[in-house]
């Protein structure tokens, strides 16, 4: 290995002084909006990458401007819940410290600002602190946002699931005090400072954990490197078994790159969980690849390893046995939107919030409608993994007011339909500069023109799982469903196939680089053969890889790309 | 000098040809050296000799002096146009400008002419900022012989109009002087005045200057500094407009342009600090729109200096429309009977307030009023072109002048007003046909020294000299450090030229680089409070002997950052108020400190 060269964000780590740099010398330049290119990796261990609006690029060039550089933060928020005094300070913040004043909603259940210039970052960072939120370990090579199943209904296993992950978030932080110094305000630390469980160079690459409760398997578990899947025993949590090893991100035409199913370990109790992440994250830290940030992800290490010894070495370094993977079944990836009341007699309302933008529009002034329940709600706020809203825990006398307010400001309505509500999209352009192709922006029209294509072939009530992205690097977690889109170029995308319905088996390219009259094209013909020839409940992505359409994805490494 | 003090050591005269030339002159009457030094200097020009200064001997004859103070150009051109006029007429003269004149010469000379402009807010022009003082200070010798006029060029539509010229024609009365030709004040339109002026005051001289009728003799002039262009003010370069720009972002309040013109072969040179001027023409909405209100044909046919044209030509291309002026209001008080404009008439600060911001349209808004063609056109003055300061070196932006233009764009009366000359760049597309000429301005010049560190303060369109400045350091390789600060409105979308400042910031040519966005906070910050914070090593820096160049903005920001250039001087230096503001008159007098304000 010593002859092949890091890669270079392992450089900027070694040198970064414990996540430092020179960010705070970079916040002083008064003549760029933006930071170094060392310092931009950087910042995304405080939670934070540096954009620039795409759509006025050219023409700021003419302009003899730089690019309109600006942030976008994402918060750390385990299990996606927040109160609604939170939710106030989140609103007030969009407004007054962001050019966009919009908050969007992540597919992994937090918050992000986007167009937050230099000089508001500290003073974000700041009021997000006020009210105990903080963006730490948001992005960057380190273990990110925990998810958990947001299930309202059975309250009690999710209350328990819930407290697993925050422990598992908490105690998966990086230990510098950068953050404190740089954003806080905090004292300096002079003495040795030291990283016990990252090290200086912290993780290869990202990595990212789930709390799931079955059946919904809202959080994508084989979108994830770690997942701890509740298992329940009369209401009360068993323990977990433990899934390691997926994850979405792909480079177009690199055959090497490919999303992946994640691997069971096998069951732990639930006072095992701790252990056995920060074992399963040294071994990923010492076994992961730092030559190829493109091969970096913890699924390619197992893929590299083989499960058997991936295992052993888990419970060699946490000193637990893994017993025998409980009995579990997923049926749902979706939200069930509206009304429902939970065992512990309360009533949670599921809103739609279309591709997770929460801003204010003629029509739609969702931001303010939020607000306005939030000043009244007595219970939390939690987002799903789906980018919608769930206002939990309402008192009977309270629900009508609530319904009242999501109503008037358009947040709730019946009208909308069922493959709108199962359709997702990444934020891609104009901010991403990831992106090749537009996702959010376009996709709402895309969704129109499919629930036309339904209703012509008379299944105006079915949907399939839709799923847009810009990049094929998967915010959006398009390899996991059963239609995905994947962007090329501006209006072009690569389209996939065949995913299972519940999210557990991928999806396979169908054809490549396709602009949208041929994706209408070719869903008119398969909506007719699914509505005339599917089989009872057979759901599209099952229906396209029995009639093969598209050959399905079993390992991911042989047929992904095969 | 005298005579009898000449030696082979102090001039270039051998000691046989000395004693010959004393021998010569020793028996001559003032009139008759007068006339053997206009023939000697006319024997030297005429053989292509240089005079070497040196060798220049006063004048203890008459002659008539020539001196200008000039900010901009104007009152320059003014006397070099006089000085030309004189010298046809055979008069004997010399053109000086009040940077060079030494004050004790004040008592040898007969007849003096002074052309001087005023600079924004009643103060002298910075070249005759040394003269000026020295005339109102107690070492002022007393010249009751001196016969004197003065032309003062100003602005009517500001509150001190013409008052440096006003300041010097009391000053030399005060000392015994005699004024043989009244004071001419003439406003932004001055070309008929100073003409009117010329005529007299040539006359007077000629008159009184003894001997003057019966010589023949060429005068002396002071050799310029520049290559003489050909082109002028009055007969400008038709060229070609190259690039405009809008160098504001999308999001900005403000339309600012760069915009690139082409010079190639043109005859027409620039250096750094110089100034372009822009004849413009009147925006064809507006002119039909003044026609409307009047219920004016704009076919009629009408005679501006001997031309005949339409009255909608004449208005686009010939007269000032985009400014309204005393003298415009009064036309219009007396043709329209409005009371509202009559009274303004009476009070002077009251008129100039009215004035500042209206156009005339919104004069002629006031009261409906019938009248003719040539009643409308008499009440205005003519049009002007705009200077621009120059913001490409010309050995960087080879064959081109580069400007950075603010379009003026405001709410008057709740109507749309535009600029004149701002108003048409924006306007002009490229490719389209532009008239230009240079205005030079010896006033704002790079230190001829390389090594001389240089501290610029442009905030808003006051950046364009520094873009040339920098360049012009760049090309010439200066080793001298090099100093900006610039402000604006918003950092996004208003710092002007932005990536070039990163650029040389990067390859180091920029030193340091500080900027004052006034509006990305609750509170306002300028220019002005960056200096403060850079007080100690700002002090520094002219103690190592910086230059000081201060751009834009003359009403509120030059007056700031003077302020508190002389507060840092105070405080850094350890000194008391007036020794501050003498260590910053100190600099400006030793043209350290130079502006270029509007």
């Amino acid at each position: 290995m010593s002859d092949i060269k890091l890669a270079v964000n392992e450089r900027i780590k070694t040198e970064s002084n414990l996540l430092r740099g020179t960010i705070a010398e970079g916040l002083a330049d008064q003549i760029t909006g933006g930071l170094s290119d060392d310092d931009m990796q950087l910042t995304k261990f405080h939670g934070f990458y540096q954009q620039d609006d795409r759509d006025i690029r050219a023409e700021r060039q003419k302009q003899k401007l730089e690019p309109r550089h600006s942030f976008m933060l994402r918060a750390r928020v385990p299990g996606g819940i927040c109160t609604p005094q939170q939710w106030l300070e989140i609103d007030r913040i969009a407004s007054d410290l962001t050019i966009y004043g919009s908050i969007r909603l992540t597919t992994r259940q937090t918050f992000q600002y986007h167009g937050i210039l230099k000089p508001q970052v500290k003073p974000l960072i700041q009021a997000l602190g006020s009210v105990n939120l903080d963006s730490i370990a948001a992005c960057g090579d380190v273990n990110r946002n925990v998810m958990c199943t947001p299930n309202p209904v059975e309250s009690a296993l999710h209350q328990e699931a819930y407290a697993w992950a925050i422990r598992l978030s908490d105690d998966l932080l990086p230990n510098t005090n950068a953050y404190a110094e740089l954003w806080l305000d905090g004292e300096k630390v002079t003495s040795n400072e030291v990283e016990p469980m990252y090290g200086p160079t912290y993780l290869p690459r990202k990595f990212k954990i789930a709390v799931a409760i079955p059946p919904h398997n809202d959080v994508d578990i084989h979108a994830n490197d770690l997942n701890f899947v509740a298992v329940g025993d009369n209401g009360k949590l068993a323990g977990f078994n433990v899934l390691v090893g997926g994850g979405m991100g792909t480079t177009h035409g690199d055959v090497n790159t490919f999303p992946r199913l994640a691997d069971d370990l096998g069951f732990v109790k639930p006072e095992d969980a701790v252990e056995v992440a920060k074992a399963v994250l040294t071994v990923q830290r010492d076994w992961g690849c730092r030559t190829d940030r493109k091969r970096a992800r913890l699924k390619y290490t197992l893929e590299d390893n083989g499960v058997d010894k991936f295992r052993s070495e888990v419970e060699l370094r946490s000193g637990i046995k893994f017993a025998v993977p409980k009995e579990i079944v997923f049926t749902t990836r979706g939200d069930r939107f509206g009304w429902i009341k939970g065992v512990d007699n309360k009533w949670h309302l599921t809103l739609f919030i279309e591709n997770g933008r929460i801003v204010d529009t003629e029509t739609h002034p969702i931001k303010t409608g939020l607000v306005e329940i939030a000043k009244i709600h007595q219970g939390d706020f939690r987002m799903t993994a789906n980018q919608n809203l769930i206002i939990a825990g309402v008192a009977e006398q309270d629900k009508e007011q609530i319904e009242r307010l999501a109503r008037l400001y358009g947040l709730y309505s019946d009208e909308l339909s069922q493959q709108r509500l199962n359709s997702m999209a990444c934020v891609a352009l104009p901010t991403c500069a990831l992106a090749m192709a537009e996702a959010e922006r376009y996709l709402p029209s895309l969704v129109t023109k499919v629930e036309v294509l339904l209703a012509k072939h008379g299944i105006p009530e079915e949907h399939f799982v839709m799923r847009m992205t810009g990049c094929p690097n998967g915010c959006g977690r398009p390899f996991l469903a059963e239609v995905g889109f994947v962007g090329k170029g501006p209006g072009k995308y690569n389209m996939y196939l065949g995913a299972k319905n519940n999210g557990m088996r991928l999806n396979k390219m169908y054809r490549e680089n396709i602009g949208e009259a041929e994706i209408l094209a070719i869903l008119d013909t398969l909506i007719a053969e699914w509505a005339t020839n599917g089989l009872s409940d057979e759901r599209f992505g099952d229906f396209v890889v029995r009639t093969e359409v598209i050959k399905p994805v079993i390992i991911a490494s042989r047929d992904f790309h095969g | 000098m005298l005579l009898k003090e000449l030696s082979s050591l102090t001039s270039p005269l051998s000691e046989p040809q000395l004693s010959t030339l004393q021998l010569a002159l020793n028996d001559l009457s003032p009139t008759q050296t007068a006339w053997v030094s206009g023939y000697l200097a006319g024997i030297s020009q005429a053989s292509g000799g240089q005079v070497q200064a040196q060798g220049a001997v006063s004048q203890p004859a008459q002659r008539v002096t020539i001196l200008f103070g000039s900010q901009t150009g104007n009152a320059k051109g003014v006397a070099t146009e006089l000085f030309e006029q004189a010298q046809a007429q055979g008069i004997a003269a010399r053109l000086v400008s009040m940077a060079d004149y030494k004050a004790k010469e004040l008592k040898t000379e007969s007849h003096l002419l002074i052309v001087a402009s005023t600079n924004g807010e009643g103060e002298a022009p910075d070249d005759a900022v040394t003269f000026h003082e020295f005339l109102a200070s107690k070492k002022a010798p007393k010249v009751p012989t001196l016969k004197y006029s003065v032309c003062a060029l100003g602005d009517s539509s500001y509150e001190f109009y013409c008052q440096t010229g006003l300041e010097f024609d009391e000053r030399l009365a005060a000392l015994g002087a005699e004024a043989i030709v009244a004071r001419a004040d003439c406003d932004v339109d001055y070309d008929d005045a100073v003409a009117t002026w010329s005529e007299l005051a040539l006359a007077a001289v000629k008159a009184t200057l003894k001997d003057a009728t019966t010589t023949e003799a060429p005068s002396t002039a002071v050799a310029s500094t520049h290559v003489a262009n050909t082109y002028s003010k009055k007969k400008p370069f038709k060229t070609e407009l190259l690039i405009n720009q809008k160098i504001t972002g999308r999001f900005s309040d403000k339309d600012i342009r760069h915009v690139e013109i082409a010079l190639e072969d043109a005859g027409i040179s620039y250096q750094a600090g110089d100034a372009l001027g822009i004849w413009f023409k009147n925006d064809p909405v507006l002119v039909d729109a003044i026609l409307d209100q009047l219920e004016l044909d704009g076919a009629e046919t009408v005679t501006v200096a001997n031309e005949t044209q339409s009255l909608r030509d004449a208005l686009i291309n010939r007269f000032e429309l985009t400014q309204s002026y005393p003298s415009f209001v009064q036309a219009y008080a007396e043709l329209s009977g409005s009371k509202k404009l009559a009274k303004l008439l009476d009070d002077k600060t009251a008129l100039r307030n009215y004035c500042y911001g209206r156009q005339i349209l919104d004069v002629i808004d006031e009261k409906k009023a019938k009248l003719t063609a040539q009643q409308l056109l008499s009440g205005l003055r003519k049009l002007t072109p705009r200077l621009y300061s120059i913001a490409s070196s010309p050995n960087e932006a080879e064959g081109e002048v580069h400007l950075t233009v603010a379009v003026v764009d405001y709410q008057q009366s709740g109507e749309q007003r535009i600029g004149g000359a701002s108003g048409f760049l924006q306007r002009l597309e490229e490719g389209a046909e532009i008239e230009v000429f240079v205005e030079h301005n010896d006033n704002f010049r790079l230190p001829s020294n390389d090594n001389t560190p240089v501290i610029m303060v442009g905030p808003g369109t006051g950046i364009a000299p520094f873009r040339a400045f920098v360049q012009e350091r760049d090309v010439r390789e200066a080793t001298g450090n090099n100093w900006l600060f610039f402000g604006n409105q918003h950092f996004t979308d208003d710092f002007l030229y932005q990536t070039e400042w990163q650029d040389y910031l990067k390859s180091g040519l920029l030193t340091k680089m500080d900027v004052a966005f006034s509006r990305d906070q609750a509170e306002k910050i300028y220019v002005q409070d960056r200096l403060r914070e850079n007080a100690a090593e700002l002090y520094a820096w002219l103690e190592q002997g910086a230059h000081v160049y201060v751009c834009g903005d003359g009403d509120r920001m030059a007056k700031d950052v003077n302020e508190a250039l002389i507060e840092i001087v105070a405080e850094q230096g350890k000194l008391a108020r007036n020794e501050a503001e003498e260590y910053v008159a100190e600099l400006r007098r030793n043209k350290r400190y130079q502006r270029d304000v509007y």
